[in-house]
C-alpha cells in the first residue's frame, strides 16, 4: 500500500484500436451472428475498454497499492476475523484438476466430492453436531439456509403456528434480516448491562408461536452467554430451535462446542474461522450444521459416502429445497480444507485460546485510554464505548471527539479501524477483535498508536478529528454520494 | 438545544402532529432531527394509504442511519409533502415546516393520547 | 508454535499476567465446566506442507478430465493469465468489505468499474455488486418485484428457465411467503399467451423471462415490457451475461430488472463456485435494490474518489426492514469480470460470442447429419447452446462419451431423452470432430 492516490479509471485509459486479448483464428466458416433475427440481437454499442494487456495490468496494480490488506497490515476489525489467509491454500484451491464444469458425472470428480465430505465431517466434529452443507454462498445465506431448516422442521411436524424468531438486541443485522427473508417475524430479546441475553425478558416471549431463537455466542461484545443452557432448555421447552451464529465461533475452537452447548442449527463462516480470504467483501462460504434427526431438512443435493468409499450426489424429498445453482462455493471449500489439513486437532484448539489472549491483553492494556463499558474476561473481541472522558471522549460535550476520529485517525498510523458504531447498545462502540495470528509486537505498537491517538484527542483534537491526512485520499463527503448518486462511469 | 414549538401534539417516538380542522399535519421534531443528522431521504405512504396511530408508515433516512416513522394517529393519508422527494434536507432546515404527511383524522379522541409541548420537552432532555 | 502463530512462550507469559491469569485455559473461567469438551477433537494431526500438497493433490488428480461441451449455467470460456493474476494481488485478497474508504480505494474503483460494465452490458442504470450466483440473484429479483409492488404477492416466472433457477427462486418463494407461477413454455419458448392472460388480472408483481432459456434458444419478448408496464408489473430478465454482448439487453426489451449469472465473463468453472450473480436495475427502483452499492464523490480535498453508498437500504442498518440479508460485496469476482472485461473490451467480446455461436451451430449440424439426432424443438435461433433428442437411450451416450473423454451435454430436465449442449471459444474444430467422429 502507498499513499499516492491513482483514482483512474480503466474507462479513462481506452484508446481506439487496442486489444487486450488473443484468441484461436477460427477453423469454422459459414456461421455467423449476423444470421439471426435483428429482433433479438444488441442494438447499441458497449462502454467497454480498448486496452492492451500491460495498461490492464498496470492500472490494477496501481489500484492495489492504494488498497488495504492483512497482508498490508494489521486489521482489527471486530466480527471479521480477519486472521491470516496461508498462501498454500491459494495455490492448491487453484490446482487445474479441481476446475470441472458442475455437471460433470460423479465417477469423475471423486477427488472434489471427497473434498466437500472430509470438510463436512470435520466441521460437524468442531461444532458438536450431526452432519454439514456447504452449499450456503456465505454467512447471511447460511442464516437463511438455517432458518429455512427450522420453518421446514415444524411445516413438516404440522406445525404452522409458529411464526416468531427471537433475535437479541445486540444481534448482527443479518440475523433479523435473514428472518425476515425466511419469512418469519422478529422479535428482539433485551440485553442485561452486562451485554448478556436477559433471560426474565425473554420468558414472556416464549410460546406456542416461537420458531426458534438466533443467538452468538460468545456473543457480539465477546463476552460468553453463561446462561446459555438455561436459555437453550427454556426455547426447547417451548417447542422452539436453537440457530448459533457462528460469526464468533473462533474463540470456542476446540474448546466448547455449539452442539454441546444446545444448539440445533448453525451456520460457520469459513472466511473467518477458517482461514479463507475475505476478498474485498466475498465470495465466502456459510457451511450449514444440524443435530442429529435435521439432517434430510439439509438443502439438496447432498454428498453422499457410499459404503464401498465412493463418493454420490443425493437428493432429499423432505429437504427444505435448494438454495444454490450448483454445490458450494467449491473452491473456497478446497481452501478450508487445506487450512483444517494443516493445523489439525493439535492447532485448531491453540487458534481460539490465542485469540482470545490477544483479545483479552489488548483490553488491559487500553482501559486506561478508553471507556470499557463491560468488565470481565472477552472472548476473541471486546467492545469500547469510544475514548475515556478525560481524553475528550465526553459525548454529552457536542465538541467530544468521536469513534469515527479515532478509526479515521488510525490510518494514519498504518493500522486497519476496528468496526465501529456495531453493536447498536452503545453510543461510540468500537470493537476489536486481533485474532490468533497476530503477534505481541504487533499488537504493542497497536496499543502504543491507541494511546498516542487518546492522547492527541485530549491534546490537539483538531489532528484526530480532521483526520485521516496520511491515506491516498482524505474523508469523503458520503452526503453527496447518497443526494448525488453516481453508480457508473456514464454519471460522472 | 432543539426546539419544540406550543400546540402540537407529539408521541415520545417523536413525531408531532399539526391540528387544522379535520386534518393533521405528521412530521419529526426538532429533536429527531438534530439526532439524524442530515437527512438524505423521506420513505412516504402514497395517497390514500390508510396510517394506525402507533404504526409505521415510512423512515426517515441519514447516511449511516434510518428512522422508522410511526404515525402518532389514524386517518387516511391526503397529501405528501413532495418537496421531501427532492430536498429531503428540508426535515433539517426546519423540521415543523416541513411536515412529511397531511392525514384526514378519524379518531380525534386519539389526540388525547399524545403529549403536549411541555411533556415533550421533558423527554427530550 | 505453529507457523501460522507468531506467539513465543515469553511472550504468552508476559501476556497472561498483564491479563492477571494464569493459564491460557484460564481465559475460559467463565465458561460453564459442563460445556467444555474434554476431550482432544477428533480429527486429523497436523500436517506439513508437503503432506498437505500431497493430499489435495491427489484428490486434484483423481478427477479425470472431460472436454466440456456443457453450459447449462455454467461455461468452459477462455480466462486470460492476466485475470486470476490480478485477482491474487493479496492487497485484494486479503481485505474485507471496504468500509474505510480512505484505505480501500482499489476495491471500491473495481468495483465501481464492475458496476459501470454490467449496466451496460445489461442496458440498465445501476447494477449492485453483491449476488453470489445466477439462481439467488432472480430470487432477489423476485422479491425486488415484491417489494416495489407494495400489495402484490404474485410472481411469474418462465418455465423456459434453467430448473436450478426455478429452484432456488420456488425455495425463495415458499419461505417468503411469496406466491410463485410458473408460465408454461410451448414449443421450447415462453407460451407469451398465457403469460398475458395472467398479467392481465392486475395482481401481478412482476414476470421473469430467460434469455437464451434453459434449452439454448432466444427468445423474442416484443410486447412484454409495455405489457407489464400497463398492468404496473415489473419485467425482469434472466440473461447469460457473455451473450450480453451480441444479443438484445434486457433494457433494450424495455426490462426493470436484469439479473443473472456473469461467470461466463472470465471465471472458471470451478465445479460449481465461486460465480457472481448480477442484479442491475433503473435509478427508480434504487431503494428496492439489495446488496452493495459503490458511487462516487469527493474527499475533503474536492478529489473523486468512491465510496460504499445508499447503506440505509442494508441489512446492518436497517435489520428486519432491510431489502435483502445480503452483507457480502462480491468483490474478488468483480474484479475477475471487470479485469477480463477491460481485456476482451467490445471486440473481444464479441468474438467469443461469434466462436462459440460457430462451434455450436458446427456441431449442431454434424450431429443432425449423423441421423441419431433431431432438434428438440425444430428450427430455432440459438447461440452457443442447443437441445437436441437423441434417436436411442441418451443417457447412455453420454456415458458412453464420457468414457471416451467427452462431457456431451446435460440431460434436459423435464425433456427424457434429450440432451443440452453447449460449445464455447475453446473447443476447437479438432475436438468437435473428434466427437463427432465417437458418436
Amino acid at each position: 500500500m502507498n499513499n499516492v492516490y491513482y483514482g483512474k479509471l480503466v474507462f479513462e485509459l481506452s484508446k481506439p484500436g487496442r486489444v487486450g486479448y488473443s484468441l484461436p483464428k477460427s477453423e469454422i466458416s459459414g456461421y455467423c451472428i449476423s444470421e439471426m433475427p435483428d429482433v433479438l440481437k444488441r442494438q447499441s454499442k458497449t462502454i467497454l475498454p480498448e486496452c492492451d494487456e500491460l495498461t490492464v495490468v498496470r492500472h490494477y496494480t496501481n489500484m492495489s497499492n492504494n488498497n488495504f490488506g492483512v497482508d498490508t497490515g494489521f486489521y482489527p476489525l471486530g466480527s471479521c476475523t480477519m486472521k491470516y489467509n496461508p498462501k498454500l491454500n491459494e495455490e492448491l484451491c487453484a490446482l487445474p484438476g479441481f476446475n470441472r464444469h458442475p455437471s460433470t458425472p460423479v465417477e469423475y470428480v471423486q477427488g472434489s466430492l471427497k473434498v466437500y465430505d472430509e470438510v463436512q465431517r470435520t466441521l460437524a466434529e468442531i461444532s458438536g453436531l450431526s452432519r454439514f452443507t456447504l452449499n450456503p454462498y456465505a454467512g447471511a445465506h447460511g442464516e437463511l439456509t438455517g432458518l429455512m431448516v427450522i420453518k421446514a422442521y415444524h411445516q413438516q411436524r404440522g406445525d404452522e403456528a409458529r411464526t416468531k424468531i427471537i433475535v437479541p438486541n445486540s444481534a448482527h443485522g443479518t440475523n433479523p434480516a435473514s428472518a425476515a427473508v425466511a419469512g418469519f417475524k422478529v422479535v428482539e430479546v433485551k440485553s442485561l448491562p452486562d451485554g448478556t441475553v436477559d433471560v426474565e425478558d425473554l420468558k414472556p416471549l416464549l410460546g406456542p408461536d416461537v420458531a426458534g431463537m438466533m443467538m452468538t455466542n460468545p456473543n457480539t461484545l465477546g463476552i460468553f452467554e453463561r446462561n446459555i443452557p438455561v436459555i437453550a432448555r427454556l426455547v426447547h421447552d417451548c417447542g422452539g430451535l436453537m440457530y448459533y451464529d457462528g460469526a464468533n465461533l473462533n474463540p470456542m475452537l476446540g474448546v466448547c462446542r455449539p452442539g454441546d452447548m444446545g444448539f440445533d442449527v448453525m451456520h460457520i463462516n469459513l472466511h473467518k474461522t477458517f482461514s479463507t480470504p475475505h476478498g474485498g467483501g466475498g465470495p465466502g462460504s456459510g457451511p450449514v450444521g444440524v443435530r442429529k434427526g435435521l439432517e434430510h431438512l439439509l438443502p439438496n443435493p447432498q454428498v453422499e459416502k457410499k459404503s464401498d468409499g465412493t463418493y454420490d450426489l443425493h437428493c432429499d424429498e423432505k429437504s427444505l429445497g435448494c438454495i444454490s445453482s450448483f454445490l458450494s462455493n467449491f473452491t473456497v471449500i478446497i481452501r478450508a480444507y487445506a487450512y483444517l489439513l494443516s493445523m489439525g486437532k493439535e492447532n485448531i484448539p491453540m487458534a481460539g485460546k490465542l485469540s482470545v489472549l490477544n483479545a483479552n491483553y489488548i483490553k488491559e492494556c487500553l482501559r486506561s485510554h478508553y471507556l470499557l463499558p463491560i468488565e470481565g474476561l472477552c472472548k476473541h473481541e471486546f467492545v469500547f464505548d469510544g475514548l475515556r472522558p478525560e481524553y475528550g471522549g465526553d459525548h454529552h460535550d457536542p465538541a467530544h471527539v468521536t469513534t469515527l476520529d479515532v478509526a479515521k485517525r488510525l490510518l494514519d498510523y498504518g493500522f486497519h479501524a476496528p468496526t465501529i458504531y456495531f453493536p447498536l447498545l452503545f453510543h461510540e462502540a468500537l470493537m476489536i477483535e486481533p485474532t490468533e495470528t497476530e503477534s505481541k509486537d504487533t499488537l504493542d505498537d497497536f496499543i502504543a498508536v491507541m494511546k498516542r491517538i487518546a492522547e492527541e484527542a485530549r491534546d490537539n483534537s483538531e489532528m484526530v478529528r480532521t483526520a485521516p491526512h496520511d491515506t491516498p485520499i482524505r474523508r469523503l463527503d458520503d452526503v453527496k454520494a447518497v443526494k448525488e448518486p453516481k453508480f457508473t462511469f456514464k454519471n460522472l | 438545544m432543539a426546539k419544540v414549538i406550543e400546540g402540537l401534539f407529539y408521541a415520545e417516538s417523536h413525531e408531532y402532529v399539526r391540528v387544522e380542522g379535520e386534518y393533521g399535519y405528521i412530521g419529526i421534531t426538532d429533536y429527531a432531527q438534530s439526532q439524524l443528522g442530515n437527512v438524505v431521504y423521506v420513505d412516504m405512504p402514497e395517497v390514500d394509504d390508510e396510517v394506525t396511530a402507533g404504526e409505521e408508515f415510512g423512515a426517515v433516512e441519514s447516511v449511516k442511519a434510518a428512522s422508522d416513522l410511526f404515525s402518532p394517529v389514524s386517518g387516511t393519508v391526503v397529501e405528501i409533502n413532495e418537496a421531501l422527494e427532492e430536498q429531503p434536507e428540508l426535515v433539517n432546515a426546519d423540521a415543523f415546516e416541513n411536515w412529511i404527511i397531511k392525514v384526514k383524522l378519524s379518531d380525534p379522541s386519539e389526540l388525547d393520547n399524545l403529549l403536549d409541548a411541555k411533556a415533550y420537552e421533558a423527554i427530550c432532555e | 508454535m505453529y507457523k501460522y502463530f507468531p506467539h513465543t512462550t515469553d511472550d504468552i507469559q508476559q501476556m497472561l499476567d498483564v491479563i492477571g491469569v494464569k493459564s491460557l485455559d484460564d481465559l475460559y473461567a467463565e465458561v460453564p465446566e459442563e460445556l467444555k469438551l474434554k476431550r482432544e477433537l477428533d480429527i486429523p494431526s497436523e500436517k506439513s506442507e508437503i503432506e498437505v500438497r500431497r493430499i489435495i493433490g491427489g484428490l486434484a488428480a483423481q478427477n479425470k478430465p472431460l472436454v466440456c461441451f456443457a453450459g447449462s449455467g455454467s461455461y468452459d470460456h477462455y480466462t486470460p493469465s492476466v485475470v486470476p493474476f490480478l485477482a491474487s494481488r493479496s492487497e485484494f485478497s486479503t481485505s474485507y468489505t471496504p468500509y474505510q474508504a480512505e484505505i480501500s480505494q482499489g476495491t471500491l474503483q473495481y468495483i465501481f468499474e464492475y458496476q459501470t460494465m454490467m449496466a451496460d452490458l445489461t442496458g440498465m442504470d445501476l447494477s449492485n455488486a453483491s449476488m453470489y450466483d445466477g439462481s439467488t440473484a432472480t430470487a432477489e429479483a423476485m422479491l425486488m418485484c415484491v417489494a416495489n409492488a407494495k400489495k402484490r404477492n404474485k410472481v411469474l416466472i418462465s418455465a423456459t428457465c434453467n430448473p436450478q433457477v426455478l429452484r432456488v427462486v420456488e425455495t425463495y418463494a415458499h419461505y417468503h411467503g411469496v406466491e410463485l407461477v410458473k408460465v408454461p413454455a410451448a414449443d421450447g419458448v415462453m407460451d407469451k399467451a398465457v403469460a398475458q392472460e395472467l398479467i392481465e388480472k392486475d395482481d401481478v408483481a412482476g414476470l421473469i423471462v430467460s434469455q437464451p432459456n434453459y434449452y439454448g434458444i432466444v427468445e423474442d419478448f416484443t410486447g412484454l415490457a409495455d405489457l407489464c408496464h400497463a398492468h404496473k408489473a415489473l419485467f425482469a430478465v434472466n440473461s447469460v451475461a457473455s451473450s450480453l454482448g451480441v444479443l438484445r439487453t434486457p433494457g433494450e426489451w424495455g426490462a426493470d430488472i436484469a439479473c443473472g449469472d456473469a461467470q461466463s465473463l472470465g471465471i472458471p468453472m470451478n465445479y460449481g463456485g465461486p460465480y457472481i450473480g448480477y442484479l442491475c436495475t433503473k435509478n427508480e427502483l434504487v431503494r428496492k435494490m439489495p446488496g452493495r452499492l459503490v458511487g462516487a464523490t469527493t474527499d475533503a480535498e474536492g478529489r473523486r474518489a468512491f465510496v460504499l453508498t445508499m447503506q440505509a437500504r442494508e441489512q446492518h442498518i436497517r435489520r428486519e426492514k432491510a431489502t435483502s440479508n445480503i452483507c457480502t460485496a462480491q468483490g474478488f469476482m468483480c474484479l475477475f469480470v471487470a479485469s477480463y472485461l477491460s481485456l476482451m473490451g467490445e471486440k473481444g467480446l464479441r468474438e467469443v460470442n461469434e466462436q462459440s455461436y460457430a462451434g455450436a451451430h458446427y456441431l449442431h449440424d454434424a450431429l443432425l447429419k449423423t441421423g441419431k439426432f433431431e432438434d428438440a424443438f425444430g428450427p430455432k435461433p440459438f447461440l452457443c447452446e442447443f437441445t437436441v433428442r437423441v434417436k436411442g437411450d441418451a443417457a447412455e451416450l453420454r456415458k458412453a462419451l464420457a468414457e471416451k473423454g467427452f462431457l456431451l451435454g446435460v440431460e434436459t430436465e423435464g425433456m427424457p431423452g434429450c440432451l443440452t449442449i453447449a460449445v464455447t471459444e475453446m473447443r476447437s474444430k479438432e475436438e468437435i470432430d473428434s466427437l463427432i467422429s465417437n458418436i
